[in-house]
């Protein structure tokens, strides 16, 4: 008895479906929260992770250079809670990651200085964090499929 | 650095962010990202003309 003929090629539908499926399963091994946590620790981290290397670096240079600018501007970064005010001051600062660590490190931002700049420059600092944690829960989107 | 100036850097640095983050193609980011420009850096001027008006 013939064989029968063949309607299809094999390789060329059974495979390459595959490996670019695999391909993408690939990309979304792994700790799920990673692009979550890595935004917020470095602005722009968790695009990056993602592959979005030109979203990520906007971001990074909007953050980063909001912060920057807010401390040029002598900005005070909060650095206790003494009322609901200083609380919520730090909750926007904590945003900044790694940014706020390192800033408190070197010693930037503990001066208080009576100009209408560094109150302006308080506030950049504040919503450069939020702006942080914006940035990084559209990563986490990205990584669970929520946002294409 | 002016308060002008301040306004504009912090419109734009808030925008490119709202534009990236709360849209999905990059032309719709382009252009919410401008919208929120405007409206940032408009209504200050809006509203610091206001102000000026009130306290003449």
């Amino acid at each position: 008895m013939a064989p029968a003929p063949v309607r299809y090629s094999q390789k060329g539908m059974a495979t390459t479906p595959n490996n670019t499926a695999a391909a993408k399963q690939d990309s979304k091994q792994g700790f799920v929260y990673l692009p979550l946590i890595a935004g917020w620790l470095v602005p722009g981290a968790g695009h990056f992770l993602l592959g979005k290397w030109g979203r990520g670096t906007a971001l990074a240079a909007s953050i980063v250079g909001m912060f920057a600018v807010g401390i040029a501007m002598q900005g005070k970064l909060y650095s206790g809670a003494h009322d609901i005010l200083d609380i919520l001051g730090l909750a926007g600062d904590l945003g900044n990651g790694l940014l706020y660590v390192v800033s408190r490190v070197a010693g930037l931002g503990v001066d208080q200085v009576q100009v209408t700049t560094a109150d302006y420059g308080t506030r950049f600092i504040v919503v450069a964090g939020l702006l942080n944690v914006i940035a990084a829960v559209d990563a986490h989107n990205l990584r669970t499929g929520r946002k294409a | 650095m002016t308060h002008f100036t301040a306004v504009l850097l912090f419109a734009l640095f808030a925008s490119v962010v709202f534009g990236i983050t709360q849209r999905e193609t990059p032309k719709r980011m382009l252009r919410y990202g401008i919208y929120c420009f405007v409206l940032f850096a408009g209504s200050a001027i809006v509203l610091s003309w206001v102000m000026f008006l009130i306290a003449r």
